[in-house]
């Protein structure tokens, strides 16, 4: 591609430290994201595949507790040492995440209706009719009666309910990348597939970027575009998704792939992975 | 005596409904309604369905922990449904449980010695203390851990060691039946197939019997001999892992077919 992509990221590294030892979580990590493409990122707990995303908006502890090198530039402008005020704009505006359950990341004490609203009014001052536009962002996650959603509580809702919840206060306001950590990982397989559809039709219609962190490679063949398989920390391959499914080259990759039990293809015993493969924590 | 270990016939569990607003008694929650099965001896049955299906409250009220409302449960002849819960106790040691959420099923205060070792003292109060121990060290060894291991706490185990541990513990009253209540769904792929196998391989040395219950069909496949699928409350289907995959009868089969992503 010609043009500057969507997000530009290149020699991304996170590093904690804790007391005087300093733990690397993710190490040189470069890609490019363009616009309306699905990147699915795929590794174990551990592998730091959540830590790379959330650097992103640097969603994580402050210096010196955490630092971040590399660059990360959303459509041309540098995100990584950028104000604080100006990176609150980016979180949630261009850049919106959400995550792998549902009913932890919902406030227990508030309505969907409030929360929605909070996000709306917070990103998109000039609307008058907050209470009109929760309906309408509800009713587009395809949640049935939004009115009487928009006051419930989130444990009056379902695991799969509360995850549509979640997208319409993401879609508030309209991000350019949608970043899904394990959005289904929670949820029964029936209402992973909705939820993954509804996903694709807003990227569709909206011609929105995902980046979506999952271990499912189910998923990943059906959904994304591209792949990276993240391994300790590192990205050890990456490419078209189809291409990744056929042939892999890392050794983790194929294993990975391999470990999974699939439909009709009944083995006596799964494949593990080998110990100098496993992610060691 | 028949080669059933467990069989269930008619079982339901029904909940009270909310009363509504005119004190109009309301219709109950048919949480389970009316389903018959058996799991033969040294086989796994597995249990599919969506939450809510049932499968869940099915595997807990066979150990009681679910109320009974009608139907019988019998283990090797004996009637095991009505008994009280004092009767109930030699059962117990014969029928264990293995639960989904490894991080909410060990209690975070004990070390793995005396999680291990709370079902031994219940049902073998003759063991001495220094038996007991070898017994647990036994355990970690019989389920891939290090015997080390027995002074640390829960949190010092990744997601997949404490599955480890749960089976462990379901394995220290030598138990025939393990009702395993999504073992696998909270865990990594790879993980997965580890506990996957390591389930398979004790089955073959202890010769156990799993109730295994699951939402992932793929994974239900792998390990049943016998897959039964429940929809609201009931048995919509049941049959053989070729039967259920080759020639789904039931529409919501097909729709949980359909939903296991392919590649």
């Amino acid at each position: 591609m010609s043009a500057e992509p969507l997000l530009k990221v290149q020699d991304l590294s996170v590093t904690f430290r804790t007391g005087d030892r300093a733990t690397v979580a993710a190490q040189g990590v470069s890609y490019e994201l363009a616009a309306g493409e699905v990147l699915a990122v795929v590794g174990e707990s551990g592998s730091g595949k959540s830590v790379t995303a959330l650097a992103l908006t640097r969603l994580l502890p402050p210096e010196p507790t955490c630092s971040l090198t590399g660059s990360v530039k959303l459509a041309g402008v540098e995100l990584l040492g950028l104000p604080e005020a100006k990176l609150a704009k980016v979180r949630g505006g261009s850049i919106a995440y959400i995550f792998q359950e549902p009913g932890t990341s919902l406030n227990p004490v508030y309505t969907i209706g409030f929360q929605v609203g909070e996000a709306i009014a917070l990103h998109r001052p000039d609307i008058k009719d907050v209470r009109a536009e929760v309906v309408r962002a509800l009713a587009e996650v395809h949640i049935n009666d939004p009115q009487r959603v928009a006051d419930q509580y989130p444990h009056e809702l379902s695991g799969g309910m509360q995850q549509r919840a979640m997208i319409a206060m993401a879609l508030a306001c309209d991000p350019k990348i949608l970043v899904a950590d394990e959005p289904t990982t929670a949820l029964d397989v029936t209402i992973q597939k909705e939820i993954m559809d509804l996903l694709a039709r807003l990227r569709r219609e909206r011609g929105m970027s995902i980046i979506l962190i999952t271990h499912n490679f189910g998923i990943v063949a059906n959904f994304a575009d591209k792949v990276q398989v993240m391994w300790k920390g590192r990205i050890v391959e990456q490419g078209p998704v189809a291409e990744i499914m056929r042939t892999q080259t890392h050794p983790y990759t194929k294993a990975l792939i391999a470990c999974i039990p699939r439909l009709g293809q009944r083995r006596r015993r799964l494949t593990t992975l080998s110990d100098e493969l496993k992610v060691s924590r | 005596m028949s080669d059933n270990l467990l069989e269930i016939s008619g079982l339901s569990v029904h909940y009270p409904g909310r009363a509504n607003w005119f004190f109009q008694k309301a219709a109950p929650k048919k949480a389970v309604d009316d389903i018959s099965f058996v799991v033969p001896k040294g086989k796994t049955v597995g249990l599919v369905g969506e939450s809510g299906s049932g499968k869940t409250t099915t595997g807990r009220a066979i150990v009681k922990l679910a109320p009974l409302t009608a139907g019988k449960i019998t283990y090797q002849g004996q009637d095991i449904g009505t008994l009280s819960n004092a009767a109930f106790l030699p059962w117990r040691k014969k029928i264990q449980m293995i639960f989904q959420d490894p991080y909410n099923s060990l209690n975070p205060r004990a070390d793995i010695l005396s999680i291990l070792s709370e079902p031994l003292e219940i049902h073998f109060p003759g063991m001495t203390r220094a038996d007991r121990e070898a017994r647990c060290a036994e355990l970690l060894r019989s389920v891939q851990l290090p015997a080390e291991h027995l002074r640390r706490h829960p949190h010092e185990f990744s997601g997949g060691q404490r599955q480890r541990i749960g089976i462990a513990r379901a394995l220290a009253v030598q138990p025939e039946l393990i009702i395993c209540d999504e073992p696998v769904s909270a865990l990594d792929v790879s993980v997965q197939a580890e506990v996957v196998n390591l389930l398979q391989d004790l089955q073959e040395q202890l010769g156990l019997t799993y109730l295994f219950i699951a939402h992932d069909l793929a994974v239900v496949e792998h390990v049943s001999d016998h897959i039964l699928v429940m929809s609201k409350g009931k048995i919509v289907e049941q049959g053989t892992p070729s039967e259920i995959l080759g020639n789904p009868q039931q529409a919501y089969t097909k729709t949980l077919l359909a939903a296991v992503p392919r590649f």
